[in-house]
């Protein structure tokens, strides 16, 4: 079964320990992710109405950890994620709870080959 | 033995150290340097050589329930890092400053110098003649306060001005509650948020602070979040939209350094609408028809006004918080960090009095204790005679209420003055007073310099160090040392586990316990550190060898303590207050000769108590505002971390900086009354266009101790001064000045 990170981008408030998680397991050099928080705002649309999201990306350099979900363990940026928002999972489970009312992505990495950290 | 039986244990698969492949893995707890406040559980990983590779959350404790932040994810860069200090060090004083002149000795030699001067101070001027100086709070404020108090010397400080962090609410809460009161997140609880007895707060009043950054005193802050996704709703009382106020049901965006206001508007709303519980005041609190009275002037119209809030928003949300069901007050180091700190916490905290919400489920709690830290330890070894001497307690009354820091200000007072007595040595250990803590750095600089020797210990060479000190000794940092943790607000017994050799570096508590052998032998009875932790682990029947098998381990709790005499040394039903109640009008402060009831002050400087001055400085500055990669003058050399927010950033809204012309990412001098510091513009409608907002602790290690690290360009608190203390001497205008900015050019 393919495997899917589900990412609720209401509830992540941007404090980068899955970044820094992923790049110290995977030993990745500064200014290289396999996960990367993006920050989309704030900026007011209407009175009292902001816009401020934290938006996770999942890069080409991520593996999904196999040495450790392998030994029954979640994703290094999973278990670290300080605001729960992050879940990792069979796509088709993880699909079916895009309900059109949470902030919801569903993002899909190609499966990992090896050497896919360089 | 009473505790032990009742002390919750958590299970766990595998012994404290295993082993797993090539790694050894070693179960601990942080709550040391490098690190914050909290001591989450952390799982380090060593190699065969045993360097410290990776550090990870521990799933299987309830605190951060195998998260873990940013900072301590990625340690191995600080332990490992090539500038550690790690050797001790002397330098002749004549070359203070100069980083080339340093050499290495041997701890023995560094003992006995320190030991020899010393005891020559104290036998000729006096102990009160040595300063002690700690850094932010974490396990080693204990021992330090230890070392102080059995060397003699009463003038223990931390290197902020009006101890302006923590400390005022905690004192004053046990001033007219009895006890400190945290919000209750279930971190009381080993099985956390399923525990039958615990509710969810309904409202969680997030005030001065960012939680989820700052994970201040004992609240890992994920916890807000946690309770959001079981229902919590926020308000949120902060001049800046953080993460938290975009998620909140009210945000009110107020003007800084009026929160007294506020509050006292707050339960002026909920007393005049008659929405307080009546019953709760009827039978514990105390003064409430005086209190009714004095906020009754603070109308939601004039509130609006003096704190620039929108007036329906402030009285639909001070009613929110009145119907809730279980309100936590989530209250933060700005609240210290204004002058007048006591009246406003006193403001403060009085709504979740009135409103009913104290020792009840989420409500506000009385956190379980093992060690009472905060007033520090070992108190008993300082005579009353050295007591009496404590710079501040003549001056401040309030000094009298427990405080146990001496006044900093007046420290410095002294060693340029010589009175009330002469000056003629500081033990500075973890405090980067000239980087990170204490405002004007140049006048304590100068102080400083006076005193005829001074001794620092830390993880690295600091800019405080370098300019100040004549010995300097190599601390370890939490993998390389063992600990204990018992933890801010609500304590468990839990341990700081060694995992690495740090080769010739010691704990601070070793260093701490060898010379306080040295000074005081009675008050160090033990002949390891480890001994002395069981000490003071006694309560929990644990010695520490058996502890760091079996941490965490939780303490009996249980609610409404109030109602069953577990709140008074005498065993009855009441607060412990002289009137056994919550003190609206305080006995405590009337007893004083302060004022028995909150009151607002406006912040001085500021746009309506010293208008001429905002006129040249048209800017309101909040300094101290939180990143998440680093915690105050911490990690700057992390490089992961600080890619993360690699310099100090003015948040400027975009309609100001349009107005000075300038752009985002530029340099611009923000000048204060006393003294300038330099900031990257970051233009963010966050702010109010009235107000600009920073971070602290700045400091570039890449620049070398020639230049200081740049500390001289970057210290934000050159804007601020010593002695703009609350009257009852907690409090300082750390979070309300007044600035102008321009740019940085070849000329300015």
């Amino acid at each position: 079964m393919t495997k899917a990170f589900l990412i609720n981008y209401d509830d992540c408030f941007g404090c980068h320990a899955c970044e820094v998680a992923c790049q110290m397991l995977h030993d990745l050099p500064v200014g290289q992710y396999g996960i990367k928080v993006e920050c989309v705002g704030p900026w007011e649309y209407g009175t009292k109405k902001w816009q401020y999201d934290f938006v996770p990306v999942y890069t080409a350099q991520c593996t999904q950890c196999p040495e450790r979900t392998s030994a029954g363990l979640l994703p290094s940026c999973v278990q670290h994620c300080e605001a729960q928002c992050l879940r990792y999972g069979d796509v088709d489970d993880l699909a079916a709870e895009l309900d059109g009312q949470q902030k919801l992505i569903l993002q899909v990495p190609p499966k990992p080959c090896s050497g896919a950290i360089a | 033995m009473e505790i032990s039986e009742a002390c919750v244990r958590v299970p766990h698969d595998k012994p404290y150290r295993y082993q797993v492949g090539d790694l050894t893995v070693t179960r601990g707890s942080a709550w040391s340097g490098p690190g914050c406040h909290d001591g989450c559980g952390v799982l380090m990983f060593t190699d065969k050589d045993g360097k410290l590779v990776r550090v990870e959350g521990d799933p299987d404790n309830p605190y951060n329930q195998g998260r873990l932040c940013c900072r301590c994810l990625a340690l191995t860069e600080a332990v490992n890092h090539e500038d550690r200090l790690r050797y001790p060090l002397k330098r002749d004083p004549q070359f203070r400053g100069d980083a080339s002149k340093w050499e290495r000795i041997t701890w023995e030699e560094a003992f006995d110098t320190i030991e020899e001067r010393f005891k020559y101070y104290r036998d000729n001027f006096g102990a009160e003649s040595v300063s002690f100086w700690k850094g932010t709070g974490r396990d080693i404020a204990t021992y330090i306060s230890r070392l102080a108090w059995s060397f003699g010397s009463p003038n223990l400080t931390s290197g902020i001005n009006g101890i302006a962090c923590y400390l005022p609410r905690v004192f004053g809460c046990q001033s007219t509650c009895g006890n400190f009161y945290v919000g209750d997140y279930s971190q009381q609880f080993a099985d956390r948020y399923d525990n039958p007895a615990w509710k969810v707060p309904e409202i969680i009043l997030i005030w001065g602070n960012n939680p989820i950054a700052s994970n201040s005193d004992g609240l890992y802050g994920p916890w807000i979040t946690d309770c959001m996704h079981r229902g919590s709703e926020l308000v949120v009382i902060d001049p800046r939209l953080t993460w938290l106020a975009s998620r909140a049901k009210y945000w009110l965006q107020i003007r800084p350094g009026t929160d007294a206001a506020l509050a006292m508007g707050m339960a002026n709303v909920i007393i005049k609408e008659g929405l307080y519980d009546h019953e709760f005041v009827e039978r514990w609190c105390y003064g409430f028809d005086e209190f009714a009275e004095r906020v009754s002037e603070w109308t939601p119209a004039r509130v609006a006004e003096v704190c620039w809030v929108d007036e329906e928003e402030f009285v639909e949300a001070s009613r929110a918080i009145a119907a809730a069901d279980g309100m936590a007050l989530q209250w933060g180091v700005a609240i210290d960090q204004t002058k007048e700190a006591l009246p406003g916490s006193q403001a403060m905290f009085s709504i979740a009095a009135i409103t009913g919400n104290l020792e009840k489920p989420g409500g506000m709690i009385v956190p379980p204790e093992l060690l009472q830290y905060i007033g520090g330890w070992g108190s008993e070894f300082l005579s009353p005679e050295q007591k009496e001497k404590m710079l501040g307690l003549k001056e401040y009354p309030f000094y009298r209420s427990g405080v146990t820091n001496a006044s900093d200000q007046l420290i410095l007072r002294a060693c340029e003055t010589g009175e009330p007595y002469v000056q003629k040595a500081a033990w500075i250990q973890t405090s980067d007073l000239l980087t990170g803590t204490g405002p004007d750095p140049v006048r304590a600089e100068k102080a400083l310099l006076l005193n005829e020797f001074n001794v620092g210990v830390d993880l690295f060479m600091t800019v405080t160090m370098n300019k100040l000190c004549d010995i300097v000794l190599p601390a370890a940092t939490y993998p390389e040392r063992n600990g204990i943790r018992v933890g801010d607000g609500v304590q468990h017994g839990e341990t700081i586990n060694k995992a690495v050799d740090g080769g010739e570096v010691k704990s601070d508590m070793e260093i701490n316990l060898e010379l306080g052998k040295r000074f005081n032998p009675e008050a160090w009875p033990w002949e390891t550190v480890e001994d002395m932790y069981s000490y003071i682990l006694e309560p929990t029947g644990l010695t520490f060898e058996q502890m760091q098998e079996e941490a965490p381990v939780y303490l009996p709790y249980e609610y409404y303590k109030y109602e069953k005499g577990l709140l008074r040394p005498d065993g009855q039903p009441g607060f412990n207050t002289p009137t056994g109640r919550v003190e609206l009008w305080s006995t405590f402060y009337a007893n004083l000769g302060m004022d028995p009831m909150p009151a607002y002050h406006e912040p001085a400087p500021s746009p309506y108590s010293t208008p001429d001055k905002y006129e040249d400085y048209p800017l309101i500055i909040i300094t101290g505002c939180r990143d998440f990669n680093t915690f105050h003058s911490e990690n700057r050399r992390q490089e992961h971390l600080r890619a993360i927010a690699p310099e100090p950033t003015l948040e400027i809204h975009p309609d100001t900086a349009a107005a000075y012309g300038v752009n985002d990412g530029e340099w611009v001098w923000v000048e204060g009354l006393y003294g300038r510091a330099k900031r990257m513009i970051k233009t963010t409608p966050a702010v109010d266009p009235r107000v600009v907002a920073t971070t602290h602790g700045w400091s570039h290690p890449e620049a070398g101790l020639e230049n200081n690290f740049d500390v001289d360009d970057l210290n934000i608190n050159r804007l601020l001064d010593w002695d703009s203390v609350g009257e009852c001497g907690v409090g300082s205008n750390y979070k309300s000045s007044l600035c102008r900015i321009y740019k940085v050019t070849d000329e300015s």
